[in-house]
Protein backbone atom coordinates (compact mmCIF):
# COMPACT_ATOMS: atom_id res chain seq x y z
CA UNK A 1 0.00 0.00 0.00
CA UNK A 2 1.33 3.47 -0.97
CA UNK A 3 0.11 6.91 0.54
CA UNK A 4 1.14 10.19 -0.73
CA UNK A 5 3.26 12.06 1.95
CA UNK A 6 3.32 15.63 2.70
CA UNK A 7 6.52 16.06 5.07
CA UNK A 8 6.00 19.70 5.73
CA UNK A 9 9.10 21.98 6.33
CA UNK A 10 10.61 21.08 10.01
CA UNK A 11 10.17 17.44 9.32
CA UNK A 12 12.91 18.27 6.68
CA UNK A 13 15.76 19.55 8.84
CA UNK A 14 14.47 20.16 12.65
CA UNK A 15 12.07 17.35 13.08
CA UNK A 16 14.18 14.61 11.06
CA UNK A 17 13.96 12.54 14.03
CA UNK A 18 9.74 12.49 13.23
CA UNK A 19 9.93 12.17 9.66
CA UNK A 20 12.70 9.33 9.15
CA UNK A 21 11.50 7.49 12.10
CA UNK A 22 8.41 7.25 10.14
CA UNK A 23 9.16 6.13 7.06
CA UNK A 24 11.13 3.70 8.68
CA UNK A 25 8.56 2.25 9.85
CA UNK A 26 6.26 2.56 7.24
CA UNK A 27 8.14 -0.12 5.29
CA UNK A 28 7.99 -2.05 8.44
CA UNK A 29 4.87 -2.50 8.51
CA UNK A 30 3.95 -2.97 5.15
CA UNK A 31 2.92 0.72 3.58
CA UNK A 32 5.13 3.32 1.83
CA UNK A 33 5.22 6.26 1.93
CA UNK A 34 5.87 8.12 -1.70
CA UNK A 35 6.49 12.14 -1.29
CA UNK A 36 4.43 14.28 -2.85
CA UNK A 37 6.11 16.51 -5.38
CA UNK A 38 6.74 19.84 -5.91
CA UNK A 39 5.34 20.54 -2.32
CA UNK A 40 5.73 23.76 -0.76
CA UNK A 41 4.82 25.32 3.01
CA UNK A 42 1.33 24.80 4.40
CA UNK A 43 1.78 28.10 5.94
CA UNK A 44 1.90 26.52 9.89
CA UNK A 45 -1.32 28.60 10.56
CA UNK A 46 -4.74 28.19 9.08
CA UNK A 47 -5.78 31.95 9.22
CA UNK A 48 -8.87 32.74 11.41
CA UNK A 49 -10.03 35.62 9.56
CA UNK A 50 -12.98 35.17 6.82
CA UNK A 51 -11.03 37.81 4.09
CA UNK A 52 -8.09 36.14 4.69
CA UNK A 53 -7.75 34.15 1.44
CA UNK A 54 -4.44 34.65 0.29
CA UNK A 55 -3.05 32.40 3.08
CA UNK A 56 -5.32 29.83 1.97
CA UNK A 57 -3.33 29.34 -1.29
CA UNK A 58 -0.37 27.53 -0.35
CA UNK A 59 -2.15 24.55 1.37
CA UNK A 60 -5.13 24.34 -1.94
CA UNK A 61 -2.01 24.44 -4.20
CA UNK A 62 -0.80 21.34 -2.22
CA UNK A 63 -4.00 19.54 -2.12
CA UNK A 64 -4.27 20.15 -6.10
CA UNK A 65 -1.37 18.38 -6.46
CA UNK A 66 -2.37 15.54 -4.22
CA UNK A 67 -5.48 15.04 -5.82
CA UNK A 68 -3.42 15.00 -9.26
CA UNK A 69 -0.96 12.22 -7.67
CA UNK A 70 -3.67 10.44 -5.97
CA UNK A 71 -6.22 11.26 -3.90
CA UNK A 72 -5.17 10.63 -0.37
CA UNK A 73 -2.76 13.03 1.66
CA UNK A 74 -0.96 11.83 4.99
CA UNK A 75 1.13 14.09 7.08
CA UNK A 76 3.07 13.38 10.49
CA UNK A 77 3.16 17.08 11.60
CA UNK A 78 -0.16 18.03 13.71
CA UNK A 79 0.38 21.51 12.16
CA UNK A 80 0.08 20.78 8.80
CA UNK A 81 -2.62 18.04 8.88
CA UNK A 82 -4.70 20.63 11.00
CA UNK A 83 -4.04 23.18 8.11
CA UNK A 84 -4.18 20.92 4.99
CA UNK A 85 -7.72 19.63 6.50
CA UNK A 86 -9.24 22.47 7.79
CA UNK A 87 -7.94 24.44 4.12
CA UNK A 88 -10.07 21.50 2.42
CA UNK A 89 -13.19 21.12 4.14
CA UNK A 90 -13.28 25.16 3.63
CA UNK A 91 -12.84 24.60 -0.21
CA UNK A 92 -15.51 21.58 -0.07
CA UNK A 93 -17.88 23.15 1.36
CA UNK A 94 -17.62 27.21 0.60
CA UNK A 95 -18.12 27.67 -3.53
CA UNK A 96 -17.40 31.40 -3.29
CA UNK A 97 -13.86 31.16 -1.83
CA UNK A 98 -13.24 28.17 -3.64
CA UNK A 99 -13.51 29.92 -6.33
CA UNK A 100 -11.63 32.30 -5.61
CA UNK A 101 -8.70 30.40 -4.39
CA UNK A 102 -8.87 27.73 -7.69
CA UNK A 103 -8.40 31.10 -9.36
CA UNK A 104 -5.48 32.51 -7.84
CA UNK A 105 -3.90 29.04 -7.97
CA UNK A 106 -4.75 28.56 -11.25
CA UNK A 107 -5.79 24.97 -10.61
CA UNK A 108 -9.41 23.27 -10.42
CA UNK A 109 -9.35 21.96 -6.88
CA UNK A 110 -12.98 20.98 -5.92
CA UNK A 111 -11.70 19.60 -2.32
CA UNK A 112 -11.90 15.89 -2.47
CA UNK A 113 -8.58 14.49 -1.13
CA UNK A 114 -8.73 12.71 1.99
CA UNK A 115 -6.32 14.20 4.64
CA UNK A 116 -4.76 11.76 7.09
CA UNK A 117 -2.88 11.79 9.71
CA UNK A 118 -0.08 8.52 9.86
CA UNK A 119 -1.96 7.28 13.72
CA UNK A 120 -5.10 7.01 11.60
CA UNK A 121 -3.12 4.61 9.57
CA UNK A 122 -2.08 2.71 11.88
CA UNK A 123 -5.67 2.75 13.14
CA UNK A 124 -7.63 2.43 10.62
CA UNK A 125 -5.45 0.36 7.78
CA UNK A 126 -2.61 -1.19 9.44
CA UNK A 127 -4.58 -1.84 13.03
CA UNK A 128 -3.54 -1.78 16.64
CA UNK A 129 -3.97 -5.58 17.03
CA UNK A 130 -1.56 -5.98 14.27
CA UNK A 131 0.73 -3.14 15.24
CA UNK A 132 0.95 -5.55 18.32
CA UNK A 133 2.20 -8.29 16.46
CA UNK A 134 4.84 -6.69 14.86
CA UNK A 135 6.55 -5.57 18.13
CA UNK A 136 10.27 -7.14 18.43
CA UNK A 137 11.28 -4.92 20.97
CA UNK A 138 8.64 -5.20 24.12
CA UNK A 139 8.61 -1.94 25.55
CA UNK A 140 6.86 -2.69 28.21
CA UNK A 141 6.92 -1.49 31.88
CA UNK A 142 7.79 2.30 29.90
CA UNK A 143 5.19 4.83 31.20
CA UNK A 144 4.45 7.43 28.56
CA UNK A 145 2.48 10.06 28.38
CA UNK A 146 0.59 10.98 25.34
CA UNK A 147 0.57 14.39 24.61
CA UNK A 148 -2.03 15.79 22.06
CA UNK A 149 -2.21 19.08 21.74
CA UNK A 150 -4.29 21.15 20.21
CA UNK A 151 -3.41 20.67 16.69
CA UNK A 152 -4.89 17.05 15.83
CA UNK A 153 -7.57 17.49 18.13
CA UNK A 154 -9.66 21.50 17.73
CA UNK A 155 -11.89 22.68 16.03
CA UNK A 156 -13.46 19.12 16.73
CA UNK A 157 -16.04 19.37 13.94
CA UNK A 158 -13.63 19.95 11.09
CA UNK A 159 -10.71 17.75 12.43
CA UNK A 160 -13.35 14.71 12.77
CA UNK A 161 -9.90 13.15 14.54
CA UNK A 162 -11.05 11.69 18.07
CA UNK A 163 -13.32 13.14 21.00
CA UNK A 164 -11.99 16.40 21.66
CA UNK A 165 -12.03 16.45 25.89
CA UNK A 166 -11.56 13.05 26.04
CA UNK A 167 -8.95 11.53 23.11
CA UNK A 168 -8.15 7.72 22.97
CA UNK A 169 -6.27 6.71 19.88
CA UNK A 170 -2.94 7.60 21.00
CA UNK A 171 -3.34 5.67 23.67
CA UNK A 172 -4.69 2.81 21.82
CA UNK A 173 -0.98 3.48 19.74
CA UNK A 174 0.90 3.53 22.83
CA UNK A 175 -0.54 0.29 24.27
CA UNK A 176 -0.15 -1.73 20.80
CA UNK A 177 3.11 -1.02 20.74
CA UNK A 178 3.07 -2.33 24.19
CA UNK A 179 4.24 0.89 26.57
CA UNK A 180 1.88 2.30 29.06
CA UNK A 181 -0.24 4.94 28.24
CA UNK A 182 -0.13 7.54 31.32
CA UNK A 183 -3.11 9.82 31.44
CA UNK A 184 -2.91 12.89 32.38
CA UNK A 185 -4.88 16.40 32.59
CA UNK A 186 -2.96 18.33 30.71
CA UNK A 187 -3.25 16.43 27.74
CA UNK A 188 -5.00 17.79 25.32
CA UNK A 189 -3.61 21.52 26.41
CA UNK A 190 -1.60 24.22 24.20
CA UNK A 191 1.99 23.58 24.13
CA UNK A 192 2.20 27.53 24.22
CA UNK A 193 2.45 27.07 20.45
CA UNK A 194 4.38 30.12 18.24
CA UNK A 195 4.17 32.14 21.65
CA UNK A 196 7.79 30.56 22.43
CA UNK A 197 8.78 33.24 19.44
CA UNK A 198 6.43 35.97 20.85
CA UNK A 199 6.23 35.33 24.50
CA UNK A 200 9.04 32.91 25.56
CA UNK A 201 8.38 32.85 29.21
CA UNK A 202 4.88 32.16 28.63
CA UNK A 203 5.26 29.13 26.64
CA UNK A 204 7.81 27.99 29.11
CA UNK A 205 5.09 28.50 31.98
CA UNK A 206 2.93 26.33 29.35
CA UNK A 207 5.41 23.74 29.24
CA UNK A 208 6.17 23.65 32.47
CA UNK A 209 2.53 22.80 33.71
CA UNK A 210 2.16 20.30 31.37
CA UNK A 211 5.23 17.75 32.21
CA UNK A 212 4.77 18.56 35.71
CA UNK A 213 1.17 17.03 35.23
CA UNK A 214 2.75 14.33 33.15
CA UNK A 215 5.03 13.61 35.78
CA UNK A 216 2.85 13.62 38.52
CA UNK A 217 1.41 10.82 37.15
CA UNK A 218 4.05 8.73 37.03
CA UNK A 219 5.30 9.39 33.06
CA UNK A 220 8.64 8.39 32.83
CA UNK A 221 8.85 10.11 29.20
CA UNK A 222 6.28 12.23 27.18
CA UNK A 223 5.45 11.84 23.43
CA UNK A 224 4.12 14.01 20.83
CA UNK A 225 3.01 14.08 17.11
CA UNK A 226 3.90 18.06 16.56
CA UNK A 227 7.67 19.46 15.78
CA UNK A 228 6.02 22.59 17.72
CA UNK A 229 4.70 20.81 20.74
CA UNK A 230 8.39 18.60 20.59
CA UNK A 231 9.90 22.37 20.44
CA UNK A 232 7.92 24.02 23.56
CA UNK A 233 7.93 20.99 25.83
CA UNK A 234 11.29 19.62 24.85
CA UNK A 235 14.14 21.95 23.96
CA UNK A 236 12.11 24.87 26.64
CA UNK A 237 13.51 22.54 29.21
CA UNK A 238 16.17 24.23 29.43
CA UNK A 239 14.73 27.51 30.06
CA UNK A 240 12.26 25.69 32.61
CA UNK A 241 15.49 24.33 34.62
CA UNK A 242 16.89 27.82 34.78
CA UNK A 243 13.31 29.23 36.40
CA UNK A 244 12.47 25.35 38.19
CA UNK A 245 15.97 24.53 39.68
CA UNK A 246 14.27 21.60 40.68
CA UNK A 247 12.54 20.39 37.71
CA UNK A 248 14.07 17.09 37.35
CA UNK A 249 12.95 17.08 33.18
CA UNK A 250 11.72 14.49 31.38
CA UNK A 251 12.59 12.85 27.84
CA UNK A 252 10.36 13.93 25.07
CA UNK A 253 10.23 11.46 22.28
CA UNK A 254 8.43 11.42 18.67
CA UNK A 255 5.39 8.75 18.65
CA UNK A 256 7.61 7.67 15.54
CA UNK A 257 10.69 7.09 17.46
CA UNK A 258 8.66 5.28 20.00
CA UNK A 259 6.89 3.22 17.10
CA UNK A 260 10.54 2.71 15.69
CA UNK A 261 12.23 1.56 19.09
CA UNK A 262 9.14 -1.13 19.56
CA UNK A 263 9.15 -2.62 15.67
CA UNK A 264 13.06 -3.44 16.18
CA UNK A 265 14.39 -0.20 14.03
CA UNK A 266 18.34 -0.24 14.24
CA UNK A 267 18.61 2.82 17.51
CA UNK A 268 20.77 5.11 15.01
CA UNK A 269 17.57 5.04 12.42
CA UNK A 270 15.51 6.47 15.17
CA UNK A 271 17.84 9.72 15.77
CA UNK A 272 17.69 10.26 19.55
CA UNK A 273 20.46 12.59 19.26
CA UNK A 274 18.02 15.17 18.20
CA UNK A 275 16.22 15.05 21.25
CA UNK A 276 17.00 17.96 23.62
CA UNK A 277 16.34 15.99 26.77
CA UNK A 278 18.25 12.99 25.47
CA UNK A 279 15.88 9.49 26.10
CA UNK A 280 18.98 7.50 25.66
CA UNK A 281 19.72 6.54 29.46
CA UNK A 282 15.97 6.25 30.20
CA UNK A 283 16.10 3.58 27.31
CA UNK A 284 19.45 1.92 28.82
CA UNK A 285 17.32 1.96 32.51
CA UNK A 286 14.94 -0.32 31.00
CA UNK A 287 17.30 -2.65 28.90
CA UNK A 288 15.99 -1.35 25.87
CA UNK A 289 19.26 -0.41 24.37
CA UNK B 1 -24.73 62.02 35.88
CA UNK B 2 -25.81 62.12 32.27
CA UNK B 3 -25.39 58.55 30.77
CA UNK B 4 -25.99 58.33 27.04
CA UNK B 5 -26.47 54.58 25.71
CA UNK B 6 -27.02 54.30 22.44
CA UNK B 7 -26.37 51.61 19.92
CA UNK B 8 -24.65 53.48 18.00
CA UNK B 9 -22.16 54.44 20.43
CA UNK B 10 -21.97 51.18 21.90
CA UNK B 11 -21.57 48.58 18.98
CA UNK B 12 -19.47 50.86 17.38
CA UNK B 13 -17.00 50.85 14.27
CA UNK B 14 -14.19 48.85 15.93
CA UNK B 15 -16.70 46.52 17.10
CA UNK B 16 -18.23 46.15 13.53
CA UNK B 17 -14.93 45.77 12.21
CA UNK B 18 -13.98 42.59 14.62
CA UNK B 19 -17.32 41.11 13.94
CA UNK B 20 -16.25 41.82 9.96
CA UNK B 21 -12.83 40.16 10.07
CA UNK B 22 -14.23 36.99 12.88
CA UNK B 23 -17.45 36.52 11.31
CA UNK B 24 -18.71 36.08 15.08
CA UNK B 25 -21.73 38.05 16.55
CA UNK B 26 -20.15 39.37 19.46
CA UNK B 27 -23.56 39.88 20.89
CA UNK B 28 -23.72 35.78 21.31
CA UNK B 29 -21.75 36.22 24.47
CA UNK B 30 -23.54 35.90 27.51
CA UNK B 31 -20.28 36.26 29.70
CA UNK B 32 -20.24 32.69 31.31
CA UNK B 33 -16.34 33.26 31.52
CA UNK B 34 -16.09 29.00 30.16
CA UNK B 35 -12.88 30.53 27.47
CA UNK B 36 -11.15 32.38 30.48
CA UNK B 37 -11.44 29.54 32.97
CA UNK B 38 -10.37 27.48 29.74
CA UNK B 39 -7.58 29.26 28.36
CA UNK B 40 -4.43 27.72 29.11
CA UNK B 41 -2.23 31.40 28.97
CA UNK B 42 -4.96 33.78 30.94
CA UNK B 43 -2.50 33.62 33.52
CA UNK B 44 -0.36 36.06 31.08
CA UNK B 45 -3.26 37.90 30.08
CA UNK B 46 -3.91 41.39 31.29
CA UNK B 47 -7.82 40.93 30.79
CA UNK B 48 -9.39 37.69 30.03
CA UNK B 49 -11.05 36.34 26.83
CA UNK B 50 -14.62 36.83 27.56
CA UNK B 51 -13.78 40.69 29.33
CA UNK B 52 -12.05 41.76 25.98
CA UNK B 53 -15.49 40.63 24.05
CA UNK B 54 -17.71 42.55 26.77
CA UNK B 55 -15.35 45.52 26.22
CA UNK B 56 -15.93 44.85 22.41
CA UNK B 57 -19.68 45.22 22.45
CA UNK B 58 -19.46 48.32 24.89
CA UNK B 59 -16.88 50.01 21.83
CA UNK B 60 -14.48 50.28 24.25
CA UNK B 61 -11.79 50.25 21.61
CA UNK B 62 -8.31 51.97 23.14
CA UNK B 63 -9.08 49.91 26.20
CA UNK B 64 -9.34 46.73 24.10
CA UNK B 65 -6.32 47.61 22.08
CA UNK B 66 -3.71 48.43 24.62
CA UNK B 67 -4.40 44.76 26.44
CA UNK B 68 -2.42 42.25 25.99
CA UNK B 69 -5.13 39.65 25.54
CA UNK B 70 -4.77 38.85 21.89
CA UNK B 71 -1.13 39.15 21.69
CA UNK B 72 -1.00 36.05 24.37
CA UNK B 73 -3.68 33.86 22.49
CA UNK B 74 -2.19 31.28 21.17
CA UNK B 75 -4.75 30.14 18.98
CA UNK B 76 -4.96 26.44 20.20
CA UNK B 77 -9.03 26.77 20.17
CA UNK B 78 -10.00 25.59 23.39
CA UNK B 79 -11.80 28.33 24.17
CA UNK B 80 -13.51 27.79 20.63
CA UNK B 81 -14.16 24.20 21.60
CA UNK B 82 -15.92 24.89 25.06
CA UNK B 83 -18.05 27.96 24.09
CA UNK B 84 -21.35 27.07 24.70
CA UNK B 85 -22.88 29.29 22.35
CA UNK B 86 -20.97 28.39 19.95
CA UNK B 87 -18.49 31.50 19.26
CA UNK B 88 -15.07 30.96 17.83
CA UNK B 89 -13.18 32.96 20.26
CA UNK B 90 -9.83 32.56 18.71
CA UNK B 91 -11.70 33.94 15.39
CA UNK B 92 -12.20 36.85 17.98
CA UNK B 93 -8.94 37.66 18.68
CA UNK B 94 -7.53 36.87 15.34
CA UNK B 95 -9.30 40.04 14.05
CA UNK B 96 -8.33 41.91 17.02
CA UNK B 97 -4.68 41.61 16.01
CA UNK B 98 -5.43 42.05 12.78
CA UNK B 99 -7.21 45.91 13.78
CA UNK B 100 -3.63 46.68 14.39
CA UNK B 101 -1.80 45.01 11.35
CA UNK B 102 -3.70 46.20 9.04
CA UNK B 103 -3.45 50.25 10.24
CA UNK B 104 -1.00 52.24 7.76
CA UNK B 105 1.62 51.93 10.66
CA UNK B 106 2.66 48.72 10.81
CA UNK B 107 2.64 48.17 14.63
CA UNK B 108 3.93 44.93 14.47
CA UNK B 109 4.17 42.86 17.62
CA UNK B 110 7.30 41.04 16.53
CA UNK B 111 10.50 41.98 14.44
CA UNK B 112 12.97 39.56 13.22
CA UNK B 113 16.10 41.66 14.24
CA UNK B 114 14.81 41.02 18.20
CA UNK B 115 15.66 37.17 17.88
CA UNK B 116 19.23 36.48 18.69
CA UNK B 117 21.25 34.64 16.67
CA UNK B 118 21.49 31.36 18.65
CA UNK B 119 17.88 31.48 19.21
CA UNK B 120 17.05 32.03 15.71
CA UNK B 121 19.17 28.35 15.28
CA UNK B 122 17.41 26.79 17.71
CA UNK B 123 14.13 27.36 16.75
CA UNK B 124 12.06 25.45 14.25
CA UNK B 125 10.77 26.97 11.30
CA UNK B 126 6.64 25.64 12.05
CA UNK B 127 7.62 28.35 14.88
CA UNK B 128 9.13 31.32 13.05
CA UNK B 129 6.28 30.73 10.78
CA UNK B 130 3.63 30.94 12.99
CA UNK B 131 4.93 33.57 14.91
CA UNK B 132 5.38 36.21 12.22
CA UNK B 133 1.84 35.32 10.62
CA UNK B 134 0.58 36.14 14.04
CA UNK B 135 2.62 39.14 14.96
CA UNK B 136 3.56 40.66 11.79
CA UNK B 137 1.75 42.72 9.03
Amino acid sequence: MEYLYFPGCTLYTKAKNLDEAGRECAKVLGFELKELSNWTCCGAAFPLAKDNIMALAPPARILARAKEEGGTLTTLCSVCFNVIKRTNRLIRGDEERREKINTFIEMDYQGDVQVLHYLEILKRDVGFDSLKAAVKRDLQGLKVAPFYGCMLLRPFEEMEFDDKEAPTIFEEFLEGITCEPVDFPYKIECCGAFQSVGAPEVAMECAYAILNSALKNGAEAVTTTCPLCQFNIDSMQREIRERYNDFPGIPIIYFTQLLGLALGLPIEKLDFNRNDVDPRPLMKEKGLL
Amino acid sequence: MKIEVSRRKVHNEFAQKVEEISGQNLFACYQCGNCTAGCPVSFAMDLGPHQVIRFCLLGLEEEVLKSNTFWMCASCLQCTSRCPKGLDIARIMEAIRLVILRKKERLDRLEVAELSEEFLERVPQIALISGFRKFSS
